[in-house]
């Protein structure tokens, strides 16, 4: 029963993926203006114009240049850039690394900080530390993200001189000196995420903290942590692991402001230079793999959920 | 013997929105080395509470404003986290009521034994691990060597009740605390149970406080009976002095309860029964729960379906409202074949036929007042509005014993349990119906508010010459109310008949099984009982 639940959450997903696709690549047909043109400039004869559009495929119907691009995408080969007409699979490919990477040196910090921090807040209820951590993680995410980065450039890179104030990395880099460069964007990303995996870890744990299977814990003898840790957390796994997905998500496809402060080389980066230059195979690349990292993040919070049931995992 | 646990003029007080109540007001409890104390008294009597002040535990929002608690010699009231800590679960141990709300779900039944012992060092996880079989074994588990490795959801009402019994004798505690431990449970299942912990706690030479509103059950278990009411003390006597002897009034009315008997109908019933259903079988999924079920309920009678929890009570009332299509049968109401789907009935046939549930908390919105609640089925099924909605609603309530002015403009959540499904009954009487199916209506209540909803169901089918299919696990309620009786096993009718034949012998084996179990007011009952069956056992190999 159970597989049967989670065969049929990853064929939703998988619709899901293809109905996005499929929108994406219709909202930039949407667009208008014609590509050969923008792309040959002003000065284009028809000849060469007509010559850019047979080379491309520009004149084949719709549909089939959406089979033919999805093809493409699900084999890693998004086509050409329109802007300086290189593969696209090679301009994005050390960038989605990058991504990737600060995502999760954030996710690293930030995951194991908020669900630990909001127990500790759980565990403490209504005490002077609950108080200062669900109001100081608020106040953190109440700041625009780009304002948090300047604040913290201003703090550890201009005063303190701790760490550098831009993020540059280069292929060659050793992993040490990477995650040095990179302190300050993953910092500034984990203070945004944190405060809603926190904020509801806590409001789980306390949820549960009513039942009597807590108290049946409690007059056990067991120490409040291991209550807490031991007998709550257990039980809410699944809408903490909601929670968790969302920002992990948000972590690679929300990022384009701190990338672009920290003046980092990320799929953000490319994705707002992309815009400007009206490269639109790019901009269709990068939001094809924005929507799959949602949706693949999500699947595995649900199965993560379903799977984190006693009574779906061992039926009777 | 000596002296374990002495409690000298405890008082407790909670905080609620009205301000703070005292709920314990200055009782004296103590109790011996290996001696059993029943704790007995309506809810909100203060026996929880003090039972659990006896481990030193106060639920949250209340405090222990006065008193001492000592349990061989340290004081535990007020006493510090680290105190109570190896106190709790150590050397007093909790069962509480329902099992399956406090076990853990995510965890394995022997993982939840083991953490015990483990956590306070007092033994390893694999001496631990041997010790639950045994202990298993004793609580007469089925497959005490794996049993332990099921989830709580795995396995049934009865046996984590005495799994959870087990968990509980895991540290060997010097004092057991069961909070009404068999009351969630059926008869023919309770016996089991009781006769488990009776016998543990025994053998282990353990003292236990039991708490119970049912006193033969209490007979069965303790060597003395405290009575409790609204916090205080009413009297106390070794167990054989009360039950022959009991000094107070209040004592006296916790006897009577059983007691209630409604004069017999004069005339004879109609002949036509105003509901017949007819070889009703039906299944949720793949699984069959009513085989071939035919009852019928005659005008202006009584008819009670018994049965242990999975016979098929509650879905037969399911199948007549038109929640569940039957597979095969029909309900016939009236002379008219009903629908099988509620919504496809015409809305005068709704309105005849309704229903009262177990749970009156679950089954009133807690944000609707009463004049909503009440005013919605006549607005819906009589189209009344206004003034004469108003005046009907206050009708109502003068029915059911409740003060209009008092109560029209309160919140479920303001209510008594019985207020609750006083207003269920209300709600469920503005429809004007013929038929009420009443699914275990006084289960949840104590006896006294119990009778209390028995005799108001009474004298309205009366006043009213209402029916009712009154669905029920408890035979001390059948032997009430009940015209006619249907028993009900594994999905099917096993027997039935009117009240007086039925209690007659010779029974159905099962029927008798269901009668025996009913525990009486006898300390020696238990003890008899289960020499018989053995005797039977013996007998029957």
């Amino acid at each position: 029963m159970i597989l049967k639940l989670v065969l049929r959450r990853f064929a939703i997903g998988a619709l899901t993926l293809l109905i996005v696709s499929a929108l994406i690549f219709w909202a930039v047909e949407l667009l208008p203006g014609d590509i050969a043109s923008e792309v040959l400039g002003q000065s284009a004869t028809p000849e060469t114009l007509a010559a850019f559009r047979e080379r491309n495929g520009l004149n084949d119907p719709a549909l089939l240049r959406y089979l033919h691009w999805l093809g493409g995408a699900l084999t890693g080969d998004f086509g050409l850039s329109l802007a300086n007409q290189r593969p696209i699979a090679e301009l994005i490919g050390q960038r989605v690394v990058n991504t990737f990477f600060l995502a999760g040196y954030a996710a690293v910090i930030a995951v194991p900080l908020a669900i630990g921090l909001g127990l500790l807040a759980a565990l403490y209820r209504g005490s002077a530390l609950d108080r200062f951590i669900s109001t100081s993680t608020l106040a953190v995410i109440s700041f625009p993200e780009f304002f948090v980065a300047y604040i913290l450039i201003l703090l550890f890179s201009a005063w303190l001189g701790w760490f550098p104030s831009l993020a540059t990395v280069s292929p060659g880099m050793g992993l040490g000196v990477r995650l040095y460069v990179t302190f300050l964007p993953a910092l500034t990303m984990v203070l945004i995420v944190m405060a809603h995996m926190m904020r509801m870890t806590r409001a789980a744990i306390v949820n549960l903290l009513a039942l009597p299977y807590i108290e049946m814990a409690q007059l056990k003898g067991l120490r409040r942590w291991r209550v807490i840790a031991v007998h709550a957390l257990p039980n809410a796994v699944a809408p903490i692991v909601t929670v968790v997905a969302l920002n992990l998500a948000y972590l690679i496809v929300g990022v384009v402001l701190v990338e672009v402060v920290f003046v980092y080389p990320g799929l953000g980066q490319l994705l707002v230079d992309s815009v400007a230059k009206r490269d639109m195979t790019v901009v269709q690349a990068a939001c094809l793999i924005f929507a799959a990292t949602y949706i693949v993040l999500n699947l595995l919070a649900d199965v993560l959920g379903i799977v984190s049931n006693p009574r779906l995992l061992h039926p009777r | 013997m000596t002296r374990l646990l002495d409690i000298r003029g405890l008082r407790i007080e909670a905080q609620s929105r009205e301000g703070r109540t005292e709920i314990v007001k200055g009782v004296d409890l103590n109790l011996d080395r290996g001696e059993i104390l029943g704790l007995i008294g309506e809810s909100g009597a203060g026996k929880s509470t003090l039972g659990l002040a006896a481990m030193g535990h106060v639920k949250p929002g209340c405090r222990i404003t006065g008193g001492s608690i000592r349990f061989d010699g340290l004081e535990l009231a007020g006493a510090d986290a680290r105190l109570l800590r190896q106190v709790q679960g150590r050397r007093i141990a909790y069962v509480a009521q329902s099992s399956a709300a406090a076990f853990n779900p995510a965890w394995r039944l022997i993982a939840q034994y083991c953490e015990g012992p483990v956590q306070h060092r007092l033994m390893p996880r694999a001496q631990a691990e041997a010790e639950a079989v045994s202990l298993y074994r004793e609580m007469r588990l089925p497959d005490p060597e794996r049993i332990g490795a099921r989830y709580p959801h795995q396995v049934s009402g009865g046996q984590l009740q005495r799994a959870m019994t087990a968990m509980s004798m895991s540290c060997h505690p010097e004092l057991l605390i069961f909070d009404e431990p068999t009351t969630a449970l059926d008869v023919t299942t309770q016996i089991e149970v009781l006769a488990a912990i009776r016998e543990v706690v025994r053998r282990h030479d353990a003292a236990a406080i039991y708490i119970t509103h049912d006193l033969a059950v209490v007979a069965q278990m303790a060597d003395r009976i405290k009575v409790l009411l609204k916090g205080e003390e009413v009297e106390e006597a070794p167990t054989r002095e009360m039950l022959a002897a009991p000094r107070e009034e209040y004592t006296r009315s916790l006897w009577a309860v059983r007691n209630f008997q409604p004069a017999p109908r004069d005339e004879p019933a109609p002949p036509e029964p105003i509901l017949h259903i007819q070889g009703v079988s039906a299944s949720y999924g793949v699984h069959p729960v009513l085989r071939d079920v035919s009852i019928s309920v005659p005008r202006g009678r009584t008819v009670a379906v018994v049965g242990e929890s999975g016979s098929g009570k509650s879905t037969t009332a399911r199948v007549v409202m038109g929640l569940l299509p039957p597979s095969a049968g029909q309900v016939v109401f009236d002379g008219q074949v009903l629908d099988p789907l509620s919504r496809n009935r015409p809305r005068t046939l709704q309105r005849r036929l309704q229903m009262i549930h177990q749970m009156a908390d679950t089954a009133l919105n807690p944000r609707h007042r009463v004049r909503e609640i009440l005013g919605r089925p006549l607005e819906f099924f009589l189209g009344l509005r206004g003034r004469k909605k108003e005046d009907r609603i206050r009708d109502l309530l003068d029915q059911i014993e409740l003060e209009p002015g008092r109560f029209i403009d309160r919140l479920p959540g303001e209510l008594s349990g019985g207020q609750k499904q006083r207003l269920c009954i209300a709600r469920a009487l503005a429809a004007e119906p013929e038929l009420i199916i009443c699914d275990e209506v006084t289960s949840a209540l104590d006896q006294l508010v119990a009778e209390g909803i028995l005799r108001l169901l009474d004298r309205l089918q009366r006043e009213m010459g209402l029916s009712y299919l009154f669905i029920t696990h408890d035979l001390a309620t059948v032997r009430s109310i009940a015209d006619e009786v249907v028993v009900m096993q594994n999905g099917a009718v096993v027997e039935q008949g009117p009240k007086a034949q039925m209690f007659q012998p010779p029974h159905h084996p099962y029927t008798e099984k269901l009668l025996s179990s009913v525990p009486e007011m006898d300390p020696d009952w238990l003890t008899r009982l289960l020499g018989q069956r053995q005797m039977q056992e013996k007998g029957a190999a």
